[in-house]
C-alpha cells in the first residue's frame, strides 16, 4: 500500500469511527431517557421464581409500569455499547494506520496524542464494562471521544512527518504512552464523579427519579472512580518520573519547572490530595469528588492549555 | 466504611491520619500551644490544605516568564508593565520556584509529612510485632461470614483439627495467626497485608529523601553554557563558558579536564510537509579528550545522546550560524577576520550579532541581521524563510566612533554600544560581497559562513540519588494502593449437633476480595472431611 493510500485509509477510518461513535452516543442517550423511571415505580412486582429443572431461578425485580420502556432503554445500552465497541475498532485501525504511515508511534504530534487519547478514553471505558455493567457511562465517553476527535480533525489536524530531533528517543514510547493511558483514566473518572455528584445530589434530597435513577448509587459510583483513580495515580507518577529521566537525557536536566512540568507536577499534588482527601474524615465524598474534577480540569489545561497558548519545551502540537 | 469501623476492633484506624482539628482553642501555656500548634500542622487537614497551595502557588511560574529559564523575557515583561513589574519581581514571582514563600509551602508539607510519618511508623511497628486481635464473639455481623456444621459421627478429631487445620493452612500463605480459646470454643485470628502501611511509609519517606536529593544536587551541582564554531574548542575550565552557575558548595575551580573540538555540525529541515522548516537531524561531530595527554576519540553528540564524562554530560541545546567577516580601515589594513557568532531570533535562523572592530581608524563597529534564507517584505522586513542556509544574506548597518572598549567596563559582544558612535550606512550583502564604506572609511567583506553549537555542561550528583528515591515512592505507592489488608476469623466448637465451624472476614480498606480469603480458609478447615462434600455443605452467610 502506497505512502498516500495509508494515510487516506486512516483518515477515512477515524473517519468512520466518528459516525459509529455519534450513533453509539445516540442509542447510549436514548436508554438513559428511555429508561427513566424504574426505581421510583410505585408497586414492585414480588419477585418471580421461576421452576428450572431442580432448581429455582430468582429473575430480576422489574416494576410493573415500564417493562417496554425498560427492555427498550436495555436494548439501546447494548446497541450504545456494540456500537463503541465498534468504533473503538475503527479508531484503533485509524491510529496505526497513522503510526504505520508516519513509521513511528501515532503520538509526534497534537493531532496523534488526541487519536491516542481518543482511544485511551474509549478503551479505559471498555475494559471497564467487561467487568461490570457501566452503559450509564457510555453518553460521557462518547461524547468526550467525540468532543476530541472532532478537535483533532478540525483544528489540530497535520499531516504526517518526521519527528524533531528532541523527541527521537524511546522514551517517547513509554513516557507518552503512560500519559495518554492515564489521560483516559482521568477522563473516565471525571465522568464517574460528575454522574456521582448528580446521584449524590439526588439522594441527599431524597429525589432519586427521573434519569439520575438509572445511575448505580453514590457509594458505588464514588468506589468506582477511585479505583480507577487509583490505578491511575501510580500510573501518572510513573510518567512523571519517565519524563524527568528523558528531560535529563535531552536536556541536561531532570526538572527545570517547563509549563508542561509544572502542570504535571500540579495535576500529581491534586491527585496526590484526592487520595488523602478520601481517606480524611470530612472530605469523603463531595469534597473529595471535586478535587477529583480539579485534577482532571488541570490535566486539561496541561494537554491544550500547554500546548497551544504556552511557549514550552514541551510544545511538538505541529499547528 | 460506616459498618466496618463499628465491628472494627483494635488497633485503632491508623490509616485515616490524625483526627482532624480535635481543639478549635490553644490550651493555655506555651508547651500547650507548641502541643497544639504541632497537632495542627500534622493533621491530615493541614496536609490537604498544603497541598493545595503548593498545587496554586505553582501556577504563576507557568505563566509569568521565570528568570531561570527566560531572563531576557522576564526583563522585557517588567520594562512593559512598569507598575506591576517592579512590584512581581519584588514578591518573586519571576522566580517561583526558587521565592520564599514557595519554599515555605513545601517545607512546611514536608514538616507536616514528617509529623506523620514518625508517630505512624511507630504505631507500624508495634502492630508488626503484636499478633492479630482475638476473634469477635459475634462473627455473623461480619461483612463476610460463612458456617456450617459437621456431622457428630465423623472421627476426624472434632473442632482442634479444624482449627489447626485452618490455622496451618494460613500461616503457609503467610498470614499473621494467633490462636485461643474462649468460653465459645477455641479460635484462629489471621491478619495479611501489613505490606499496605509499609508502602505507605516508605512512599512518605522517599518524598522526604526526594526533596533531600533535589536540594544535594543544587548545592554540589553546577551548569554551564558554552557556544562552540565548527573547526574551534572547548575545555572545561570556567572561563570558557559563555555562562556557569555552581551551587553554594560546588567546585568550580576543580572541574573535570576533559576537552572536545567541533569537527562538523549537521543539520537537515523538513522540507516538503506543512511542518516545513522543523528540524530533523542536529548532529555535532567532536573530537574528544577526556584529559590533557590522552588519546582523542571522535563522537557524535545528539539531542537525545549527550557525551557523558566522568563528573559532566554535554548536551546539545542549540545551534545557529556564524558568518565569516573581513573588516579592512581607511588605510586598508585588515583590522577584524574571524567568523561571528549570530543569534538566531525566530524558528527560520533570523539572527542578529554585531562586529567590533577596536583596531579600526577610527573604530568601526556593525549591527546585523543575518538570513539563511533571505527574504524582504513589507510587514517584516528582511528575514528568512527558511532555517537550512539556502540564500544566505547579511544586512549590515555600520557605525563609526568610540566603541566604547577602553574604559574597561564589561561589554557584550552580542551589543553594539552607540552612544559615542554615528551611523554612516546600511547595505545587503551576499556571501564573496564587499562593501565600500562611504566616506572611504574602511569596507566590510561576507566571505562565507560556518555553523556553531551551543552545548549545556551539567554535573548534578543529585540525580541518581533522586531517581532511587522516586523508584522508591513508586514503589511504596503501588504498594500501599493495592495490597489489600485483611482479617479472618476461625471459630469451631463441639457439641451435640456435631463441630460447628464459623468463618468471618473483614476487610480493613476498601475492596479487599474477601470472598476469595474466606473460601481458601473454609476450604482448608474442610479438607479434613473424607467423603469430599465439605464444601458444598457450607451454608450461605448470615447478610
Amino acid at each position: 500500500m502506497s505512502a498516500a493510500s495509508l494515510a487516506e485509509w486512516s483518515n477515512a477510518a477515524v473517519y468512520a469511527s466518528m459516525v459509529v461513535l455519534t450513533f453509539s452516543m445516540i442509542a447510549f442517550a436514548a436508554s438513559f431517557s428511555a429508561r427513566g423511571n424504574r426505581v421510583d415505580a410505585p408497586t414492585r412486582q414480588a419477585p418471580v421464581a421461576v421452576a428450572a429443572g431442580e432448581g429455582t431461578t430468582i429473575v430480576d425485580v422489574h416494576p410493573q409500569s415500564s417493562p417496554e420502556e425498560d427492555l427498550r432503554g436495555r436494548r439501546a445500552g447494548n446497541i450504545g455499547l456494540s456500537l463503541a465497541w465498534l468504533g473503538f475498532g475503527l479508531l484503533l485501525l485509524g491510529t496505526v494506520l497513522r503510526g504505520i504511515w508516519a513509521g513511528r508511534v501515532p503520538w509526534g504530534n497534537m493531532y496523534e496524542y488526541s487519536l491516542s487519547s481518543a482511544v485511551a478514553v474509549l478503551g479505559v471505558f471498555l475494559i471497564v464494562s467487561l467487568r461490570r455493567d457501566v452503559r450509564w457511562l457510555g453518553l460521557f465517553v462518547t461524547a468526550a471521544t467525540l468532543l476530541t476527535l472532532g478537535l483533532a480533525v478540525t483544528v489540530l489536524y497535520t499531516e504526517a512527518a518526521q519527528l524533531v530531533p528532541a523527541l527521537k528517543s524511546w522514551w517517547l514510547v513509554i513516557h507518552v504512552s503512560a500519559a495518554v493511558i492515564c489521560g483516559g483514566a482521568f477522563t473516565v473518572a471525571a465522568g464517574i464523579t460528575m454522574l456521582y455528584l448528580w446521584r449524590e445530589r439526588a439522594e441527599r434530597k431524597g429525589r432519586v427519579r427521573g434519569a439520575v435513577a438509572r445511575l448505580p448509587q453514590a457509594s458505588r459510583l464514588d468506589t468506582l472512580a477511585y479505583r480507577i483513580l487509583a490505578f491511575a495515580f501510580p500510573l501518572w507518577t510513573f510518567a512523571v518520573i519517565a519524563g524527568a529521566i528523558w528531560a535529563e537525557n535531552a536536556w541536561g536536566r531532570y526538572w527545570g519547572w517547563d509549563p508542561k512540568e509544572t502542570w504535571a507536577f500540579i495535576t500529581w499534588v491534586i491527585y496526590a490530595g484526592y487520595l488523602h482527601a478520601r481517606a480524611t474524615a470530612g472530605w469523603r465524598g463531595r469534597r473529595a469528588a471535586v478535587i477529583a474534577l480539579l485534577g482532571w480540569v488541570s490535566f486539561l489545561i496541561n494537554y491544550f492549555g500547554v500546548n497551544l497558548f504556552v511557549n514550552s519545551l514541551h510544545s511538538y502540537a505541529g499547528v | 466504611m460506616g459498618e466496618t469501623e463499628k465491628v472494627m476492633t483494635s488497633p485503632p484506624q491508623i490509616d485515616t491520619g490524625t483526627s482532624p482539628s480535635a481543639s478549635p482553642l490553644p490550651p493555655l501555656g506555651p508547651g500547650g500551644f507548641l502541643r497544639w500548634a504541632w497537632r495542627q500542622l500534622t493533621s491530615m487537614r493541614t496536609a490537604l490544605i498544603l497541598l493545595f497551595l503548593l498545587a496554586i502557588a505553582a501556577i504563576p511560574g507557568s505563566i509569568l516568564p521565570q528568570r531561570g529559564i527566560d531572563p531576557i523575557l522576564v526583563r522585557e515583561w517588567i520594562a512593559d508593565a512598569p507598575t506591576w513589574g517592579p512590584i512581581l519581581d519584588r514578591l518573586g514571582f519571576f522566580d517561583v520556584y526558587a521565592a520564599p514563600w514557595f519554599a515555605a509551602i513545601y517545607l512546611l508539607l514536608f514538616v507536616s509529612i514528617i509529623g506523620c510519618v514518625l508517630p505512624r511508623t511507630a504505631t507500624h511497628i508495634r502492630a508488626l510485632r503484636s499478633t492479630p486481635p482475638r476473634a469477635p464473639r459475634r462473627l455473623q455481623r461480619l461483612p463476610e461470614y460463612r458456617s456450617w456444621v459437621r456431622s457428630p459421627d465423623r472421627a476426624d478429631g472434632g473442632s482442634a483439627v479444624v482449627l489447626e487445620s485452618a490455622a496451618a493452612d494460613l500461616r503457609r500463605r503467610r498470614w499473621r495467626v494467633s490462636q485461643g480459646e474462649d468460653e465459645q470454643g477455641g479460635w484462629v485470628a489471621a491478619e495479611k497485608g501489613y505490606s499496605r502501611e509499609t508502602g505507605n511509609l516508605l512512599f512518605h519517606a522517599a518524598l522526604i529523601a526526594l526533596l533531600l536529593a533535589v536540594a544535594y544536587g543544587s548545592l554540589m551541582g553546577w551548569r554551564g553554557n558554552v557556544i562552540v564554531r565548527e573547526g574551534t574548542g572547548f575545555s572545561n575550565t570556567l572561563t570558557q563558558y559563555d555562562a556557569w552557575g555552581g551551587g553554594r558548595l560546588s567546585s568550580p575551580d576543580d572541574l573535570d579536564p576533559f576537552s572536545f573540538s567541533l569537527e562538523e555540525f549537521r543539520v537537515e529541515f523538513e522540507r516538503e510537509t506543512s511542518q516545513r522548516g522543523a528540524p530533523r537531524l542536529f548532529e555535532a561531530e567532536v573530537t574528544v579528550r577526556p584529559e590533557p595527554g590522552a588519546p582523542e576519540t571522535t563522537e557524535v553528540i545528539r539531542v537525545n545522546e549527550p557525551l557523558a564524562f566522568d563528573g559532566a554530560k554535554v548536551f546539545l541545546v542549540g545551534h545557529g550560524y556564524a558568518p565569516i567577516l573581513e573588516v579592512r580601515d581607511a588605510e586598508g589594513r585588515l583590522v577584524f577576520d574571524d567568523a561571528v557568532v549570530v543569534l538566531p531570533q525566530d524558528g527560520n535562523q533570523t539572527s542578529i550579532g554585531v562586529v567590533k572592530a577596536p583596531d579600526a581608524l577610527p573604530q568601526l563597529g556593525f549591527q546585523m541581521l543575518f538570513l539563511p534564507t533571505a527574504a524582504v517584505d513589507d510587514v517584516r522586513g528582511p528575514h528568512s524563510s527558511f532555517p537550512a542556509a539556502d540564500d544566505p544574506a547579511i544586512f549590515a548597518s555600520a557605525w563609526i566612533g568610540d566603541l566604547g572598549l577602553d574604559d574597561g567596563a564589561p561589554q557584550s559582544v552580542y551589543r553594539l554600544v552607540t552612544d559615542t558612535m554615528s551611523q554612516i550606512g546600511l547595505e545587503a550583502l551576499r556571501p564573496g560581497q564587499t562593501w565600500e564604506l562611504p566616506d572611504g572609511v574602511g569596507e566590510l567583506s561576507f566571505v562565507g559562513w560556518q555553523r556553531w553549537a551551543s552545548f549545556q555542561i551539567a554535573h548534578d550528583p543529585g540525580k541518581e540519588p533522586a531517581l532511587i528515591a522516586s523508584g522508591a515512592a513508586l514503589l511504596g505507592l503501588m504498594m500501599s494502593l493495592f495490597i489489600k489488608r485483611r482479617r479472618v476469623w476461625v471459630r469451631a466448637r463441639d457439641d451435640e449437633a456435631g463441630t460447628t465451624v464459623e468463618i468471618a472476614g473483614l476487610a480493613r480498606t476498601d475492596e479487599a476480595n474477601l470472598e476469595e480469603d474466606v473460601d481458601a480458609v473454609a476450604r482448608a478447615a474442610g479438607e479434613m472431611q473424607s467423603d469430599g462434600r465439605s464444601f458444598e455443605d457450607r451454608q450461605g452467610g448470615a447478610r
